[in-house]
């Protein structure tokens, strides 16, 4: 295989992975959440890196799959999908776009750079819904392990924050 | 795959790696008990999540072992194959959930470890080690805020919450002095970076306790007698109903997958 065509199976390999949803929230891509880290041409194999957000997150085999049938999708089989550990994902992967479509969609993305906060910090988050930052936490789980439970006491409307990990 | 044990070559690096993953599996476990049965919903969900956080932490750690061991066994094998005395993990996480704060005490005391531990672990010369503490220490810190938060809630609550608080504290204190034990072999490994002390990181572990048993308004109990033997595999009797549990599909029906 010349660099020329490989270069070519790369791109294409890449632009169809970066349009896999994440399964548990369809609204990013797995390229706006930072979980798609690469893809290679090995030896002819096409190679996709990602990374988990969690360390048991349960949708990365799901992820896998996915990218798998959108790279059939464009002709690529035998795709081999790589699971990187370092380095660790943060919320800083998170593209500006997938905060602001997570924030459209009712989700409020990650406030600040990731970092070690004091055990008992105190944080303040903006209602996707209304704006208001007169709001409370109720519980530092939610739907997912990504996410925390919050109520805004604006407009009365519960919503999910994306925690900032 | 067999019904019957798998044999495994436990050089120290293998072991040391197996130790830290099924402390993590058996409390991933415990917590997953949880799940249906927490005083509230959003409880539920956060004992399920930290449970998850666990056995992914498991899983990479196994995987991380079967590569250093090059025997081909892997994750299930390990967890599935191996019997009570085969087990590496501290006495502590093995402990039943009891009541509410009997299982948030437990957390908290085991959290208050593997933050520092992990935190230092980003800096082993194993490479894959260092990477899954990189992702294990967000986690924990995570793990140990929440539980810190609810015996706070609970010591400096009712009077009915503080005894249970304090008697759970009271109970699984002698489990803590394992936390801190190392071997020959293990010193071998912190020699050459890989492994950290755990002796190293109790002041780390005495200071968040302190702060926190401070809030909740609870006791610090006396160190006395404390309970041994769980990283050589002499555990208490609940860990083999744990296996019992955990190990049923794959014994009796060898190689079931869905």
């Amino acid at each position: 295989m010349t660099h020329a065509v490989a270069d070519s199976i790369r791109e294409r390999a890449y632009a169809a992975a970066a349009q896999v949803a994440d399964p548990e929230v369809p609204v990013l891509t797995i390229a706006d959440l930072g979980v798609l880290r690469g893809v290679d041409v090995v030896d002819g194999t096409v190679e996709v890196s990602i990374t988990p957000t969690y360390s048991g997150c349960p949708a990365m085999s799901t992820i896998a799959l996915d990218i798998e049938v959108a790279l059939a999708r464009e002709g690529i089989a035998n795709a081999r999908i790589k699971t990187v550990l370092a380095p660790a994902w943060t919320t800083d992967w998170m593209s500006e776009e997938g905060k602001r479509k997570l924030a459209a969609y009712g989700i409020a993305p990650p406030k600040g750079k990731a970092g070690r906060r004091a055990l008992f910090g105190h944080e303040t988050i903006a209602c996707p819904h209304c704006g208001s930052e007169n709001t409370e936490k109720i519980a530092e789980f939610g739907s997912t392990a990504c996410k925390a439970l919050w109520r805004c006491h604006g407009c009365g409307e519960p919503f999910d924050y994306f925690k900032c990990l | 795959m067999a019904t019957t044990s798998i044999m495994v070559r436990e050089t120290p690096h293998v072991l040391y790696t197996l130790r830290r993953a099924d402390d993590a599996l058996v409390l991933g476990h415990r917590l997953s008990e949880w799940c249906g049965h927490a005083p509230i919903l959003e409880e539920d969900i956060a004992l399920a999540n930290i449970g998850l956080d666990l056995i992914g932490q498991a899983r990479a750690l196994y995987t991380h072992a079967a590569a250093l061991e090059g025997a081909g066994n892997d994750e299930d094998r390990y967890a599935y194959l191996r019997d009570a005395p085969q087990y590496r993990n501290v006495l502590l996480v093995e402990q039943p959930n009891g009541d509410f704060a009997a299982t948030i005490v437990r957390q908290v005391l085991f959290s208050a470890f593997m933050d520092p531990y992990w935190r230092a672990m980003t800096r082993s010369t194993d490479e894959t080690l260092a990477a899954i503490a990189a992702k294990a220490e967000k986690e924990t810190a995570y793990h140990l805020r929440h539980s810190a938060e609810w015996l706070i809630r609970l010591g400096d609550g009712t009077a009915e919450s503080h005894r249970r608080a304090q008697a759970a504290i009271d109970d699984l204190w002698m489990y803590t002095g394992e936390l801190f034990e190392s071997d020959a072999d293990e010193q071998a490994l912190v020699a050459q970076g890989i492994a950290v002390d755990p002796a190293d990181l109790r002041a780390a572990w005495d200071e968040t306790i302190e702060t926190v048993l401070a809030q909740a308004t609870l006791k610090r109990p006396a160190d006395g007698w404390m309970q041994r033997g769980g990283r050589s595999g002499r555990h208490s009797e609940h860990l083999g109903y744990i296996l019992a549990e955990l190990q049923y599909l794959q014994r009796t029906f060898p190689g079931a997958s869905w």
